[in-house]
């Protein structure tokens, strides 16, 4: 048994950390929420005044559901290319198992900044693929949309997210037992048949956990859309920023914040209780 | 199969099942399965025993299909089954961890093999309360795998692939994950369901008394050759090679020498009718008992020895016996209070079993074809 001063001292640290750079900041977000901003200054007058702003004004909704859409888009696509990589690396890749691995898992040491511009210059004006598509004669001049459209901005997002889907589905699969798979295809279950009633039930929480990393995390991403995106894309993150920053409405930003950290929450309180759901010993 | 219309390897009663024409399987450069050849009978239960190593897993994965032969041939009811997909396999399998599905329940799993054929839902629900009765599960249909006993869930996983009517059902040492008294138990009624139903089994264990209890016929696999394949009765008094009998029951191997009639082990000596030259004889335990115990035994052999040691266990005691010139035996006989110093012994000459050298144990494929 530890003492108990040997205890506080070794949970004194994260204590402090959790309080000072989690909870406080998060109080603080909290409490500005309900201020306002009068003649350009802060004034600490409780009120419910952002927040009907967010209902009345069509704009903030309008920009929610883009970026709702964007962060489905990017769920989708990451799940369409993760899972099935996934799947040949657990199942079918032999012993080149371990280099595709790492493969996969090299883009996660890339500075996200660094993959960003990669985009940028693949896709703009005089960009590579411009380049490649005239090259090829299937364009005869620069095809504009590529960049800044919620298309860059969906491809950028599916690019840097997929090795996040990836890894919990990878997981997943790697869990279950093989004898479950020979067991099903001995009781008369061919490859496909085995797949959907074995496999995929059995790698579902790690479905669920890539999926919600990758919506979650573009939900709040502001950095693609800035690269990338142009104004036809602006996600919900680029207003709170702009709040806090050139418009300076703190207040208003915050009651943004608060309502997508709430929407977060419950969003990975329900992914939790699905994969709960979904897992068996 | 044209050399030896009455081979060992042939099923001894019914109409051949599956044959096995001379298989081999290599993982690698490993060899693990060399040109094993045999048969299993409709309704037989066939039991391949060996050490780990032996091969005795892989012929059985042969088999389901979850590996394919490096050459030769598996044949079933007169239809190649080597080359069909394991879901197209008139076989079911028993695996050794039972590979329950943990996300569907009792009933859903046993009834897993019906519904990928898609069979009609009012027929599914019948036949799972059928084979869940026949295991005595009925009342743990809607139990999740997780929350049974090993026991249990071994009833269940043997339910699973019955309910699929295989013509033959491959057990992959399905009673080794269990406690001794639960073993004992479940090996009873394994054999009884067998005898009820009539499928065939084919039954891998490392476990000899398991082996000896329930099989009709085993087939002794040592690197992944054949080394005998017999009933348990004749495999026990008549082994064929002295791994054989090591391996199957505890015994004495004796080195010999015979000339002009008679052979000359140690202090021993006995009458035979084989040719000149060293020999090796299997002779059990309990064929050994006190000279002054037993009356007649026809062929008598007479030697006297000195009781080093003295293993009591119940019903019986095992005897050490230093019997000169180098010479250990072990006797098993009846437990008969402490015994001391030196004894008269006597065994039957027809119960020293003569049996070839066992070939070296990593031998040239030549070598080990044929163990006889």
């Amino acid at each position: 048994m530890y003492s108990r001063a040997y205890k506080a001292v070794i949970s004194a640290p994260p204590l402090l950390w959790v309080c000072l750079f989690l909870l406080l900041p998060y109080a603080l977000m909290f409490a500005h929420s309900f201020w306002l901003v009068r003649d350009g200054s802060l004034v600490h007058r409780w009120n419910l005044q952002n927040y009907r702003a967010l209902f009345i004004n069509p704009l903030y909704f309008q920009v929610f559901l883009r970026t709702a859409r964007i962060a489905a888009s990017v769920t989708l696509c990451s799940l369409l290319l993760g899972y099935p990589l996934a799947y040949f690396l657990s199942f079918h890749a032999g012993p080149r198992k371990e280099l595709l691995y790492q493969l996969v898992i090299v883009p996660l040491w890339v500075s996200y900044l660094v993959r960003g511009y990669a985009w940028k210059t693949i896709l703009g004006s005089d960009g590579v693929l411009n380049g490649f598509l005239q090259y090829l004669h299937i364009t005869h001049e620069p095809v504009s949309f590529f960049l800044y459209s919620p298309f860059a901005v969906v491809l950028m997002l599916t690019h840097i997210y997929t090795p996040f889907v990836f890894l919990p589905i990878y997981a997943a699969l790697e869990h279950i037992p093989r004898p479950l798979v020979e067991a099903s295809q001995d009781l008369g279950a061919d490859r496909p048949a085995t797949f959907l009633r074995v496999i995929l039930p059995l790698s579902i929480p790690g479905l669920v956990a890539g999926a919600t990393f990758a919506f979650v995390l573009s939900l709040g991403d502001f950095l693609a859309p800035l690269l990338v995106g142009g104004p036809s894309a602006t996600m919900i993150a680029n207003i709170v920023q702009s709040l806090f920053g050139a418009a300076y409405d703190w207040p208003l930003g915050a009651a943004i914040s608060v309502c997508i950290l709430l929407i977060t929450v419950s969003l990975l309180f329900t992914t939790e209780r699905l994969e709960k759901r979904w897992s068996f010993k | 199969m044209s050399a030896g219309a009455i081979s060992p390897q042939r099923a001894t009663s019914g109409s051949t099942l599956l044959e096995v024409r001379n298989v081999a399987k290599s993982f690698g450069a490993a060899q693990v399965l060399k040109n094993i050849s045999l048969e299993i009978a409709s309704g037989e239960f066939l039991t391949l025993l060996g050490e780990s190593g032996s091969g005795k897993t892989t012929l059985l994965r042969l088999t389901a299909g979850f590996e394919q032969p490096t050459s030769g041939e598996i044949w079933m009811s007169n239809e190649r089954l080597d080359t069909l997909p394991p879901y197209k396999r008139r076989v079911n399998t028993v695996f050794q961890n039972y590979a329950l599905f943990p996300h569907l329940n009792v009933r859903e799993n046993v009834a897993y093999g019906l519904r990928v054929k898609s069979t009609p839902k009012a027929e599914i629900a019948g036949r799972v309360e059928e084979a869940l009765r026949m295991v005595k599960m009925v009342s743990f249909a809607d139990a999740r795998p997780a929350t049974l006993s090993g026991g249990q869930q071994q009833r269940i996983a043997l339910a699973r692939a019955l309910i699929n009517r295989p013509q033959l059902l491959l057990l992959d040492e399905p009673l080794s994950a269990l406690d001794a008294n639960l073993r004992k138990q479940m090996q009873s009624e394994l054999k009884a369901l067998q005898r009820e139903i009539g499928i065939a089994f084919l039954f891998v264990t490392h476990d000899q008394d398991e082996a000896m209890a329930l099989s009709d016929r085993i087939a002794l696999l040592r690197n992944g050759a054949l080394e005998q394949i017999a009933s348990p009765r004749d495999i026990y008094s008549r082994p064929a090679t002295a791994y054989t009998a090591e391996f199957i029951g505890q015994t004495n191997l004796l080195r010999g020498e015979i000339n002009n009639g008679a052979v000359r082990c140690g202090p021993m000596q006995w009458k035979t009718s084989e040719g000149n030259g060293t020999a090796l004889f299997s002779l059990r335990p309990e064929a050994i008992r006190l000279a002054d115990t037993s009356s007649q035994l026809p062929h008598a052999v007479r030697f006297r020895g000195i009781i080093r040691q003295q293993i009591y266990s119940g019903a019986s005691e095992l005897l050490e016996i230093d019997c000169g010139e180098n010479q250990i035996l072990r006797a098993r006989i009846p437990a008969s209070g402490p015994l001391s110093d030196e004894h008269e012994f006597i065994f039957s000459a027809s119960d020293a079993v003569r049996v070839t050298e066992s070939p070296a144990p990593r031998g040239s494929l030549a070598t080990d074809r044929e163990p006889r």
